[in-house]
């Protein structure tokens, strides 16, 4: 392989790794923060005890988040010195943005949420939680800025093959910019929903019946009823915009070869780029000019209006995007399904979690993970839709990569994925080992401590 | 924007300011709690476990400044990043992996079933010896003008093993101000065992530095510069010994001069971290590209600065707090 398909696959590895707790930590800083109001107002230790064990998660989630961050922040210079070069002038205030503004709140106050409880006021403890969970928010708020920017430029103009912004209110909000930023914290939320459901439901089926794991098992199958028919409304709004602005990726996240009306809504597949149709299609008749157009005879735009006649392919690769963007999907009705029966059940019988079935609480444990299969399945879907495109119009992937050998590049790709393989693994158990130490009651102190309490246990230093 | 004269002039100085004091106050935070990582081996199960406390609340905002600094490299200076980066391509990986290994095993050393704990205290070293190793190679080939030969190799080997010493030495000096006890009293050692490493390596650089480039000579040994320097190396051979006479008086009954260590090391960072910049500057590139030829437009440089100079005093504020609030010797940590 070259050095830039190389440089992609490292680039995706790193990326996929990185975003699966950014994911998380997004929304459970707000969760945390919802635990501790809960506790400040009730003065129930049960959203204490949550509190204690989300923490935890969060503390974990945030370190793999921070590392792998910084890994990347320095591919841009040492595999994409292009990117920066070409579109530094935009690419650069925000990043710089996202610097100053979150990641020194966060890394700051991350210290006193962890470790700062019984050192200062409960209002300082509760504000900490506060701002890191502001902080990891205007975090996502810039990057997503940044990404939408490379999927619908403008704010700027071309001198000697250089952007320049001319317009900073137009670059920021850019037109895909509250889609994307909006379904990205949808998406965190739900992670996060269905990662404290399942590691509830984990707990609960070990025979915990604390008041602290029923707490937060509705919380989770809650939220995650809540948030997820806003994500499939916002999804649909998501594509309408994308669908004005890269027409192309629609065509291949709807495997749609000739533009047209009355374009089936395909549910299987297998898109053939050689021969340009699919093989073994099953699909809705007119479901995709529906959803698109919302009418039977709407025109949906083909694939093969963006080869040109001397034959070059300008539309991403058909597959991965048709196939992604089918998993999305499809995880986010299942998620749909669960957390709205599951709702149903805990509402209906006014029994909370005891009116579940077993086979329910069963199924929420792997769906744990199931924000993490469709956050990274959307942006599979939106990402490799943008290829050939770096960023949308003014620069290709190809342009930017490294004059790195190959070799080079492999030996820190293949290392890579062999540290993110078992920092996954370790990561998961640790998460399985943290929920059954404390299902089998082994939480080192019961009681509730006081805030504050340890200044007067400590000798002052001076 | 004219206001101060031609933007073109002063916005390259100021980000190229802005980012040496980034990469001064990363050197000097992530270099104690680096250093701390290099002397793990040396310190007993317990001991491991104040060790990281001493650090736990500050790690993660030390680092931050590491990104901070390629932050202002990237976007101030973008052509220059992608040459120095591509340059330095493997030892910024070796660098990267450090990072994430230290940086979980943080995390995970207390998270995982106990009998693994000793695997991740064994990753918190190697991640922490790995960073600093990169950094100090880095340092040497930078110093050597990012040129490839064996000589430049061989230097940049010396200015790893000299710079992991020279962090272990701060993170000894940091110890002794937070910890009591036997550990204490192991870090006065350590500190003894580590300022040669310090001296070494402040000589080898401050050596090679005018060697390599004529132009660093002359900036250095012409009159009068060779005077107005001066007090430069004689005020960093009066720290070394002041730091030397400091260690000789702890550990003590009453933890009297106990920060002082620190201070001094800080003071020795500063020093040598003025003398290189005053050599390379106006290169951000040696010898290839000055800041001035590398520098972003203006006008997303004068964008970026505005920010600047709100946030940079809040964040000085809140991390201030932060040290306020976990001041005094190090206890053990909790989440409650």
């Amino acid at each position: 392989m070259d050095t830039l398909m190389l440089s992609r696959i490292q680039f995706g590895a790193n990326i996929s790794f990185h975003i699966l707790f950014p994911t998380i930590t997004i929304a459970l800083g707000w969760v945390l923060l919802f635990f501790k109001l809960r506790f400040n107002a009730t003065g129930d230790g049960k959203w204490m005890e949550a509190y204690r064990f989300w923490v935890k998660v969060f503390a974990l989630s945030f370190a793999m988040g921070v590392v792998s961050g910084i890994t990347m922040s320095f591919q841009f210079g040492t595999n994409w010195p292009g990117f920066m070069e070409t579109v530094g002038n935009i690419a650069g205030p925000l990043l710089a943005y996202e610097v100053l503004t979150a990641f020194f709140l966060e890394a700051v106050f991350l210290g006193i949420m962890l470790f700062g409880f019984s050192r200062v006021p409960s209002w300082l403890h509760t504000t900490a939680t506060f701002l890191v969970a502001f902080g990891t928010t205007m975090s996502a708020f810039w990057i997503i800025v940044l990404n939408s920017w490379m999927h619908t430029p403008q704010g700027y103009e071309m001198r000697d093959g250089v952007a320049f912004a001319t317009d900073w209110m137009a670059i920021i909000f850019n037109p895909s910019m509250p889609y994307r930023f909006t379904h990205m914290l949808l998406a965190s939320g739900l992670t996060v929903a269905f990662l404290v459901a399942g590691f509830s439901a984990f707990r609960w089926l070990l025979g915990d019946r604390s008041d602290g794991v029923r707490v937060t098992l509705k919380t989770g199958v809650y939220l995650g009823a809540l948030l997820i028919p806003l994500q499939i409304l916002m999804g649909d709004l998501h594509g309408l915009n994308t669908l004005e602005h890269q027409p192309q990726k629609v065509a291949a996240m709807e495997g749609n070869w000739e533009t047209g009306p009355n374009v089936p809504l395909l549910l299987f597949a297998l898109p053939d780029e050689e021969a340009r149709e699919n093989r073994f299609e099953v699909g809705i008749p007119n479901g995709a000019s529906l959803i698109l157009k919302h009418k039977a005879e709407g025109v949906v735009p083909g694939l093969n209006d963006f080869v040109t006649e001397d034959g070059e392919v300008s539309h991403p690769p058909v597959a991965p995007v048709f196939w992604s963007f089918r998993i999305m999907v499809g995880t986010g009705f299942a998620m749909l399904f669960l957390s709205w029966s599951a709702a149903f059940l805990m509402l209906r019988k006014g029994r909370g979690p005891d009116g579940l079935p077993k086979l329910m609480t069963l199924a929420m444990v792997p769906m744990a993970f199931s924000g993490w299969v469709a956050t990274l399945a959307g942006w599979y879907t939106t990402e490799i839709g943008r290829q050939p495109w770096l960023v949308q119009g003014v620069m290709t992937t190809e342009m930017a990569v490294a004059d790195v050998p190959a070799p080079f590049v492999a030996i820190t790709l293949t290392t890579y994925l062999a540290i993110y393989a078992l920092l996954l693994a370790a990561y998961v158990g640790v998460l399985f080992y943290l929920a059954r130490k404390a299902a089998h009651g082994d939480v080192p102190r019961r009681r509730t401590p006081q805030s504050g309490e340890a200044i007067t246990r400590t000798v002052p230093a001076e | 924007m004219e206001l101060f004269g031609d933007p073109a002039q002063w916005l390259p100085f100021t980000f190229a300011a802005l980012m040496g004091v980034s990469i001064l106050v990363y050197v000097v935070l992530d270099g104690f709690d680096l250093g701390v990582g290099v002397l793990f081996p040396f310190a007993s199960d317990d001991e491991k476990d104040m060790m990281v406390a001493s650090i736990g609340p500050f790690w993660d905002a030390n680092e931050t400044w590491l990104v901070l600094a390629i932050g202002l490299l990237l976007v101030a200076f973008p052509s220059a990043h992608g040459t120095i980066l591509t340059a330095l391509y493997l030892p910024v990986a070796i660098m990267l992996i450090g990072l994430i290994l230290r940086g979980v095993a943080f995390e995970f050393r207390v998270k995982a079933p106990t009998p693994h704990k000793a695997t991740w205290n064994w990753l918190f070293f190697a991640g922490s010896l790995m960073t600093s190793l990169a950094q100090g190679f880095m340092l040497g080939k930078y110093v050597m003008g990012l040129e490839s030969t064996l000589g430049t190799w061989v230097f940049a080997m010396i200015t790893a093993v000299f710079l992991t010493v020279a962090y272990s030495f701060i993170g000894a000096c940091w110890l002794i101000l937070k910890t009591e006890y036997t550990l204490q009293s192991k870090a006065v050692d350590w500190a003894k065992g580590g300022i040669w490493g310090l001296v070494l390596g402040l000589g080898a650089v401050s050596l090679a530095t005018p060697l390599v480039s004529t132009r660093i000579f002359d900036k250095w040994f012409t009159f009068p510069e060779i005077i107005l320097l001066a007090p430069m190396p004689i005020l960093s051979g009066l720290l070394v010994w002041l730091l030397w006479r400091s260690l000789q008086r702890l550990p003590n009954a009453t933890d009297a001069g106990a920060r002082t260590p620190f201070l001094y090391a800080i003071a020795l960072f500063v020093l040598a971290f003025g003398g290189l910049a005053y050599s390379f500057y106006p290169y951000v590139v040696p010898e290839k590209l000055t800041i001035y030829e590398a520098a972003s437009a203006p006008e997303s440089l004068f964008i970026i600065l505005v920010g600047t100079v709100f946030v940079l005093p809040m964040i000085a504020g809140y991390t201030a707090l932060a040290y306020t609030i976990f001041k005094g010797k190090a206890a053990e940590l909790r989440y409650d």
